[in-house]
């Protein structure tokens, strides 16, 4: 099945018991803060797209933090991510702040990207995020590319590549994994299972319910796994990432997630029902995160103190965005061309 | 001193001396290495730099110009071949949508120094999926460069160039002009890109062309002296960025022009070029620009039709007879 001990990958069994070591608390209420931050960060963003002040797509990451909160965690900070355009759990994870993010889905010359990107392309380079693009597939190539250069350099560095379950079915997966596991790169794919491509069920768009199994023809490691708890998802992600630090083999993980919004904002998700959204919020990785801090004595004041830490956040990143300036003319040729360009 | 040299060898010349000064080049493609080049293109490179710098790939072009995107935004310099450029076309969506739009999408945080290259065109005789000019698809898209040169010097000179470039360089060959072989200065560095050439001067009219069709345009130009019609010719060398000024300057002389290149009639560059001299030379013109392309059809199979289907001198010939003409009184 692979060549390095593979776990057994049949329990779907849901969120296990509530046990960590107390150890891990700090962490943990790290890590619940990152997720915090991220959606209040997009709620913030729903509602401003709601006021016209952001436009274009918009696609929220609610109820998937743990996944690239969690993945991000295994991480070193030189380290490469690169992702869809459902980016904004991500870039927040690498360390972009709240204020370039919302600044650029408003647009602003001091978001991100200067208002030339906007919510899909987000991009933090001293961060090592690589960006958010929006032709499903199209970046994990460019991901394997990322990695195939830190084995030409042999600079140590891991690639983690986040893309949907809606991209196993197109090219791009395909040859970027093929030529990843052929030149026995240092990266990481993972795949945000969040069981809609937009409006389609898993069921309707592939012939197999397991993603990971992908991972067989081309003879690499695989792992599958929910992401209710954010500490697992950084255990297992860490074990893909030590794998692709230290032996340059890569890993298909499917994290197995729920997106609590539509695809986007002007989808208002009806090929599902409220009792199958109901349901999956029971298992919200910030609830869980939250109760976990509780029940091992973090102390409700401190948590409180966090949120109220990421309250303030996001309201400077609203207010910074809202009263930022707008890019002008001046900018559009030098960020096509590097150098002088005419014509 | 100049040496004399084929169109493949001066490649081959551009990236050798490439690789030797930047430890970041490198070379990726089917049958670059072992096989030596489909064309032959890379012979003797596998054996001078090893596997980690020329690198052998399966048949997969959308992976493979995508591995080279993502290595050029993390600072090497790839040169991606594409065995041709036809087949270019499963891996647009990473020239079109990634090479070209990182530098922007990133708001100018990264760059995408990488070149992508091959034999573009027809061919003889390959048919309709193996003979597309695909230059006109990837000259509209700005974020990318792309250049055709026509004599050894320039393909080497302009490679180089390439190679050195920040951003995304499209080098379009032929497989026709591989074995033609050309002078190249002892002391040739990089030819800049964005300059066209003079290559033959003329009084009568103005023959726009790049790639092989310049040596066609230097064919039709011969014998249209021999009854008297003096053209000179424009060799383009890049077309994005086009250098509008030498060919302005050119047809402000000549009031008369005629662009010559392989491809549909449909837009393209010969369009482009067009357009650009009817805004910028207009009151110079005594007649209509004409362009002469490939016919609106997909490439035959059939070696007569072929050749009829593609530009041809005699086709250049009759174009530039009928411009000359319009400004006489027989006319």
């Amino acid at each position: 099945m692979s060549q390095q001990g593979q776990k057994d990958l049949a329990p779907d069994t849901g969120p296990g018991p509530l046990t960590r070591p107390s150890g891990q608390l700090d962490h943990l209420a790290d890590l619940y803060r990152q997720m915090l931050l991220i959606r209040r960060v997009e709620e913030e963003a729903a509602r401003a797209y709601a006021m016209g002040k952001i436009g274009g797509f918009l696609h929220l990451y609610i109820g998937q933090e743990s996944v690239a909160v969690g993945a991000v965690a295994a991480l070193k900070r030189d380290d490469y991510c690169i992702t869809t355009y459902r980016d904004h759990g991500l870039a927040i994870a690498k360390g972009m702040s709240a204020k370039a993010l919302m600044a650029e889905l408003y647009g602003k010359a001091t978001g991100c990207s200067k208002g030339l990107g906007g919510s899909m392309h987000l991009f933090d380079v001293p961060n090592g995020m690589l960006g958010g693009y929006g032709i499903v597939g199209g970046h994990i190539p460019l991901a394997a590319g990322c990695a195939f250069a830190s084995k030409y350099r042999s600079d140590g560095r891991v690639t983690l590549c986040f893309f949907g379950e809606g991209a196993v079915s197109i090219g791009g997966f395909h040859e970027g994994v093929s030529l990843a596991a052929l030149w026995k790169l240092p990266i990481v794919f993972i795949c945000e299972n969040n069981e809609y491509a937009m409006g389609t069920p898993l069921y309707r768009s592939m012939s197999v319910e397991d993603v990971s199994m992908k991972a067989l023809g081309y003879g690499i490691d695989r792992d599958r796994f929910f992401a209710d708890d954010v500490l697992t998802v950084e255990q297992r992600i860490g074990e893909a990432v030590q794998r692709a630090r230290e032996t340059s083999l890569p890993t298909l993980v499917e994290v197995r997630t729920y997106r609590f919004r539509g695809h986007s904002m002007s989808d208002p998700a009806k090929y599902r029902s409220q009792a199958e959204l109901e349901e999956q919020k029971k298992r919200d990785p910030l609830s869980r995160a939250r109760a976990q801090l509780i029940a091992d004595g973090y102390g409700e004041p401190r948590i409180h103190a966090l949120e109220e830490g990421v309250e303030v956040e996001v309201a400077e990143a609203v207010k910074f965005a809202d009263e930022s300036p707008e890019p002008d003319m001046s900018i559009l040729e030098p960020s096509t061309y590097s150098g002088p360009f005419s014509a | 001193m100049a040496r004399t040299v084929r169109y493949r060898e001066a490649l081959r010349e551009a990236m050798v001396e490439e690789m030797e000064r930047d430890e970041s080049v490198f070379l990726m493609g089917e049958e670059v290495g072992h096989y030596q080049g489909a064309y032959k293109v890379s012979e003797g490179m596998l054996a001078r730099f090893g596997e980690r710098r020329v690198i052998d790939t399966p048949i997969a072009e959308s992976g493979f110009a995508g591995i080279g995107v993502g290595a050029a935004m993390v600072g090497l310099r790839p040169i991606i071949e594409f065995m041709t450029w036809n087949f270019s076309a499963v891996a647009f969506d990473q020239i079109l949508n990634n090479a070209a739009k990182v530098r922007q999408m990133s708001g100018g945080q990264l760059t995408c120094p990488i070149v992508f290259r091959g034999p573009n065109a027809s061919a003889r005789q390959v048919g309709s999926q193996h003979s597309h000019a695909m230059e006109h698809f990837y000259a509209t898209v700005p974020g990318v460069k792309v250049v055709a040169p026509a004599f050894p010097a320039d393909a080497k000179g302009l490679l180089k160039a390439a190679i050195r470039d920040d951003n995304p360089v499209l080098v379009m060959e032929s497989e026709t002009l591989y074995s033609v072989k050309g002078e190249i200065p002892d002391d040739l560095d990089v030819v800049p890109i964005g300059q066209a050439q003079l290559v033959r001067e003329g009084t009568d009219c103005s023959i726009v062309g790049y790639s092989r069709m310049t040596h066609v345009a230097l064919e039709a130009a011969e014998a249209l002296a021999r009854e008297g019609i003096s053209c000179e010719v424009v060799d383009l060398r890049s077309l994005r960025p086009l250098d509008e000024d030498t060919i302005v300057r050119s047809v402000r002389k000549t009031h008369r022009c005629v662009v010559v290149h392989e491809g549909w009639p449909y837009g393209g560059v010969g369009a482009e070029v067009a357009d650009r001299v009817q805004r910028l030379a207009f009151d110079w013109l005594d007649a209509p620009i004409l362009r002469v392309t490939t016919l609106d059809v997909p490439m035959p199979y059939n070696a007569n039709l072929e050749q009829l289907c593609m530009p041809q001198p005699t086709r250049v010939v009759e174009a530039v007879r009928r411009v000359v003409r319009r400004g006489r009184a027989e006319a």
